[in-house]
């Protein structure tokens, strides 16, 4: 064991890994409990969610309205929006449900909420991955045309989920009420991250608003990954990239400050 | 060896800021064994968070050569919906121990039995401070800081602890915070007065005590 006011870069890194592994850990442990299919919750949750809403546009919204297959459509919009409205909601809980363990020097404000975005990220990506390898087994959807453009953008996403995590959690902690209105702002803000529409299908107007939207890109850019050129799609991975890396710095600036206030318990 | 250097912390509280350790000073040497005495809100539990180092002081140093435990208090430490073998978990994973030995120390020290497998919250406050004591002793700290739950065990449990911290770990270092003098002269050397954010030292207990009682 050392725990000596100086360590290397090397140290510093085992003892940040050791941390975060015993917070997901201990997140898994409370959340799903040992009891029944146990951390398996993690994303049996967003597939059982996933599918309802597949059922739903299948069989209520009917395939005719268009010739694009709907299942996929759904598909490539909707998971990739739980994941950010998740991560972002449960990153405010983080540091109330660990306030106690924050006695432990080596666990910091920001593993808490590190840990749990993670958890959230994993989760809404094994969910991806296991849903759509079901619907391509059963031929209801078809096989991508580039997974690796696919994987960017949901890379791109995960970064947005950590950088929003982060400010939310920062801004719930100076006023609480926020907190409490984030999980009905954030369901409000669904529908606008283009899970629902492609930008090109709208009118220019208001394409010009949607396309200041970060998560705009990431819904776009994931759907011309998986339809290719069949579809016309306006996203700019650029300026996702930008909008991740200045909510990453944002988010760490705020938690850096408001971490200095918070007391373990 | 610890060394507090010029160690000020401050709070804001709705009446403006409030000063709660003021200037502190002083060093602990390996196998030094000192209490901290003060009255109720005298800043003893916040120093002795500054000094695990779960709190960061307002201005001021804190340089550690040994190793320090968490701070052994009532409150902190455990998350209260977890059992108590899966906070045994999570502290050999920080600390990165093994987790059967410290299980099997656990077990035997804190005489626990089928409760270490219950929400650490169902714990009344002496298993609580029975399975802090069993965690902080397998893990293996140079220097224990301790606030008040050494004295709320039994003779049984205080004589395991007088054991194992006194026999067997003869070289480690204390910081008691204890409102109990008989606990303090039964595990310190000497004790310091925490005042109105100031530190007292002195050259021996008797004279602690006796500028300590006088406060009174």
């Amino acid at each position: 064991m050392k725990a000596l006011h100086e360590t290397s870069f090397r140290e510093s890194l085992a003892i940040q890994k050791r941390v975060i592994g015993a917070l997901l850990m201990r997140e898994i442990i409370t959340r799903y409990g040992r009891n029944n299919i146990g951390f398996l919750w993690l994303f049996v949750e967003p597939l059982m969610m996933t599918l309802l809403i597949l059922m739903m546009w299948k069989f209520l919204r009917a395939d005719q309205l268009s010739s694009l297959n709907i299942v996929a459509f759904t598909l490539t919009g909707y998971p990739m929006a739980m994941m950010w409205r998740n991560a972002s909601n449960r990153a405010i809980g983080a540091i109330s449900a660990n306030a106690s363990l924050l006695y432990h020097r080596n666990v910091r404000v920001l593993d808490t909420i590190f840990s749990r975005v993670l958890l959230e990220v994993a989760g809404a990506t094994i969910a991806q991955i296991v849903i759509m390898a079901l619907l391509l087994a059963v031929r209801w959807i078809e096989w991508p045309a580039d997974i690796f453009y696919m994987l960017m953008a949901w890379i791109l996403m995960a970064l947005f989920a950590l950088g929003l995590g982060l400010v939310i959690c920062s801004i719930a902690f100076k006023f609480e009420a926020f907190g409490k209105l984030w999980s009905t702002l954030s369901f409000i803000m669904l529908p606008l991250s283009g899970a629902f529409f492609f930008v090109a299908s709208l009118p220019h107007q208001a394409q010009e608003y949607l396309l200041w939207i970060p998560m705009v890109h990431g819904t776009e850019m994931f759907r011309q990954g998986y339809f290719g050129s069949s579809v016309l799609t306006l996203e700019n991975p650029w300026f996702l990239l930008l909008c991740d890396l200045v909510l990453l710095f944002v988010g760490l600036a705020l938690v850096a400050k408001f971490s200095k206030g918070v007391e373990p318990q | 060896m610890i060394s507090v250097e010029h160690v000020y912390k401050q709070y804001q509280t709705r009446g403006g800021m409030r000063t709660v350790l003021n200037d502190i000073n002083f060093e602990l040497k390996k196998g030094e064994k000192v209490g901290i005495l003060g009255r109720n809100g005298a800043g003893k539990s916040t120093l002795i968070r500054l000094m695990s180092g779960v709190e960061p002081p307002t201005s001021g140093e804190i340089k550690r050569s040994m190793s320090i435990s968490w701070p052994l208090a009532f409150s902190g430490a455990f998350q209260g919906s977890l059992t108590g073998m899966d906070n045994l978990r999570f502290i050999c994973r920080i600390y990165d121990v093994d987790i059967d030995y410290v299980k099997d120390f656990t077990q035997d020290f804190s005489e626990l039995g089928q409760y270490l497998y219950e929400p650490v919250k169902r714990y009344s406050s002496g298993m609580k401070a029975r399975l802090a004591f069993a965690l902080s002793l397998a893990v293996e700290f140079d220097c224990y800081l301790i606030d008040e739950v050494i004295a709320v065990g039994d003779a049984r449990f205080s004589e395991k602890c007088r054991y194992e911290l006194f026999e067997k770990r003869q070289d480690r270092s204390i910081i008691l915070v204890s409102h109990s003098p008989s606990a303090m002269k039964q595990y310190c050397d000497n004790a310091m007065v925490l005042e109105a954010g100031h530190l007292h030292q002195f050259d021996n207990m008797d004279e602690a005590y006796k500028y300590y009682n006088a406060q009174i």
